[in-house]
């Protein structure tokens, strides 16, 4: 059944919407949609997306936007782009916009399915590194030393031991033309990169990351500083591929150290609590270090 | 006009489909429905069916793309079968809470653990409270028929919801038998293309899916339950459309076998209805007034029919191929609670029978009859369902 129609503005996600202060996740919303324009159909899991826009007879979407079930949005997406395919309306892309959770848990086998099929979907998957709309549980999304309501910090545990799984270059192994990783912090890079892909045909993957507020517990307004920090350490590197091959990274004037990008989070403060926590922080840095290497971040480098 | 050809059953459902000129067909192998979506491959592939194919990686995307092709505006079609049909689910059950009017297949077959690939009716009853309509077919030719009617009945505006077509496993899906073919002229004058008043399109953007809180839930679930319970009416007019153009009537929601004057009456569903006509057939020989009903539509539930049908019985036996772990058999309950406290209700017997491929044969008819007339007779209240044919053997 569909609600009611959607109240008339430019933007294509409107205000009203039930998201947190400081949404990463939302503000990244409204920026795809002005990047691939109107002529889309969206599709959603289940998730922070579905629960903050889908309140029964309102809905902040001013596009046609559907969400099934938690598993499923890379399936759903496939069904909708064959029957635009049997029905001639070849304008309409798809695109499908999906939290970690849904992306790389829950649904990893259908977006699997979809990428190997070659059906021509943008998945968009906002990162906020845990099931959040359920109260930050851990996620394959999850950051290493992390604590989650699921794993949380404890007299013997200092949050997640285990690596957050590398998606984009999993969903690159799948030979799909465009592969990207983006931040919210960083809208004129994100939208290049929506608007990119939308050039290509076939599956196209974006990660992006969107800090939570409510999540990682720090202070909503900011937002954009916390997912500028993320960048600025190499934690979250910025990269394009195309075919396989990375054709372009975010560069980094200087290197900002993981403290600083961690400390301000409640997620991390047990590494700071602790003579332990050294440990961990220094296994943090040296993952960013080993990012800046791998994608060459560095600007004189 | 009506081409006859023998061919497996499983053919003549993707016959049947191939004629409802479907937009989306989406699918994954499981045993005993993998013929009907192998042979619609191959129609595709050899250019005889226009439609969009995608080769999904489980049971639970093939129905989640039939989901998004459907709100989509397309006709879309899937088969799967027990294992399969429990991965399906849970987007069963949002499907028709959006009012998502596809049709499938529900081949027939046992559920895990044991494994098993033979028949029973366990993993299509499963699904019975999805929200789904259902019907059970006895044979290939029923199949085909019914199939036909399908389509219209789930996206009648009045009805829209996902229909599910029950057909047992090996017994008619891999089983040739003489099936008389509609024109396809004919189809197309019964069946329209699907034109949906909603579907996604950026013209008219509309969310689907949404979140609704306690106070409008109830009543999107007691929407889909007054679609059934009215479109009872619509889909006998369908079903009688397409009789009219194919001429064949299977009957209605049920169908009343030699009930008129009939002491006895079975109920059951599937291809062992066959099996008991005949044998009902022999028992009147015999001087015993036994009659059948066989239901074809089960969800919904064709109560007014059944009662009709057994008014005047003194006892109905009820053949369950499927069982609620802990209660009893799944007509037998629907039966009985409807039966519960009308006055002249006739004695209802639930018996379990066929889990697993069984052999129900004719002298198993023939021993239920008798046992069904023992308890009548001797007035006996049974405390539980009745189990045909357990080796005790096996059980200590």
């Amino acid at each position: 059944m569909c609600a009611a129609k959607v109240e008339t503005r430019e933007s294509l996600f409107v205000s009203g919407h039930r998201a947190c202060h400081g949404c990463g996740l939302a503000l990244a919303v409204r920026h795809i949609l002005e990047a691939t324009g109107p002529n889309v159909i969206v599709v959603s899991p289940t998730g922070c997306l579905e629960t903050f826009t889908s309140p029964y007879g309102y809905s902040p979407w001013r596009v046609p936007w559907i969400h099934h079930v938690f598993e499923n949005a890379p399936a759903v997406a496939s069904g909708v782009v064959a029957a635009l395919k049997a029905q001639g309306r070849p304008v309409t892309r798809v695109v499908a916009i999906g939290g970690d959770g849904a992306t790389f848990d829950i649904g990893f086998g259908a977006l699997s399915g979809m990428l190997e099929r070659g059906d021509d979907v943008l998945y968009i998957c906002t990162d906020n590194g845990a099931y959040m709309n359920t109260g930050g549980q851990r996620s394959g999304a999850t950051p290493s030393w992390a604590s989650t309501t699921t794993h949380p910090a404890g007299k013997q545990s200092v949050g997640k031991t285990e690596r957050k799984k590398d998606l984009p270059e999993i969903v690159a192994a799948h030979g799909i033309p465009y592969v990207a990783t983006a931040s919210v912090a960083y809208l004129r890079d994100l939208k290049k990169k929506v608007k990119k892909a939308m050039t290509f045909h076939g599956p196209r993957y974006i990660q992006i990351d969107t800090p939570c507020p409510s999540g990682w517990n720090f202070p909503s307004h900011l937002t954009l500083e916390v997912g500028r920090q993320a960048v600025k350490c190499g934690l979250v590197p910025l990269f394009e591929m195309e075919n396989g091959k990375i054709i372009g990274v975010r560069k980094l004037k200087k290197k900002l150290p993981v403290t600083e990008y961690l400390q301000g989070q409640k997620r991390y403060r047990h590494l700071f609590e602790s003579d332990g926590g050294q440990s961990e922080l220094q296994k943090l840095q040296a993952e960013a270090d080993k990012n800046i290497e791998k994608y060459g971040l560095m600007e004189s480098g | 006009m009506n081409e006859v050809k023998v061919v497996e059953g499983s053919e003549a459902v993707a016959l049947a489909v191939k004629a409802c000129r479907p937009h989306v067909i989406s699918a994954y192998p499981i045993s005993p429905q993998t013929h009907i979506v192998e042979s619609l491959a191959r129609m595709v592939a050899d250019g005889e069916l226009d439609a969009q194919y995608v080769r999904v990686e489980s049971e639970f995307s093939a129905a989640s793309v039939l989901a998004g092709a459907s709100a989509a505006g397309s006709r879309s079609y899937t088969a799967s079968s027990s294992q399969g049909l429990l991965l399906m689910t849970e987007v069963l059950y949002a499907s028709a809470g959006m009012r998502l009017p596809f049709v499938m297949t529900g081949v027939n077959r046992s559920i895990s653990a044991p494994i098993n690939i033979q028949v029973d009716h366990q993993d299509t009853m499963s699904l019975r409270d999805a929200g789904l309509i259902q019907f059970y077919v006895e044979s290939s030719q029923e199949a085909y028929d019914v199939h036909l009617a399908a389509f219209k009945i789930a996206e009648d505006p009045q009805i829209m919801l996902p229909v599910m077509v029950c057909m047992d496993g090996w017994v008619l899906t891999h089983s040739y038998e003489r099936v008389a073919f509609a024109d396809q002229k004919a189809v197309d004058e019964f069946l329209p293309p699907f034109r949906p008043e909603n579907y996604l399109d950026p013209a008219h953007p509309k969310s689907w899916g949404s979140y609704a809180e306690a106070d409008v839930l109830m009543e999107f679930k007691y929407a889909i339950h007054r679609a059934m319970s009215l479109g009872k009416a619509r889909i006998k007019e369908i079903l009688a459309e397409v009789a009219a153009f194919t001429g064949r009537d299977h009957g209605g929601l049920i169908e009343a076998y030699r009930t008129a004057d009939a002491d006895v009456v079975l109920v059951a569903m599937g291809s062992m209805v066959g099996t008991i006509k005949d044998a009902v057939d022999e028992l009147r020989q015999g001087g015993k007034k036994v009659g059948l009903v066989k239901i074809r539509c089960y969800r919904p539930f064709p109560y007014e029919e059944i009662e009709e049908a057994i008014r005047g019985a003194k006892v109905v036996g009820v053949m369950d191929a499927n069982f609620s772990m802990g209660s009893e058999g799944a007509v037998g309950l629907d039966l009985k609670a409807k039966l519960c406290g009308r006055p002249e209700a006739p004695l209802i017997i639930d018996y379990i029978a066929g889990l697993g491929g069984r052999e129900i044969n004719a002298q198993t008819i023939r021993k239920l009859v008798a046992r069904t007339e023992d308890v009548y007779r001797s007035r006996l209240i049974l405390p539980e369902s009745e189990w045909v044919d357990l080796n005790p053997a096996i059980l200590s």
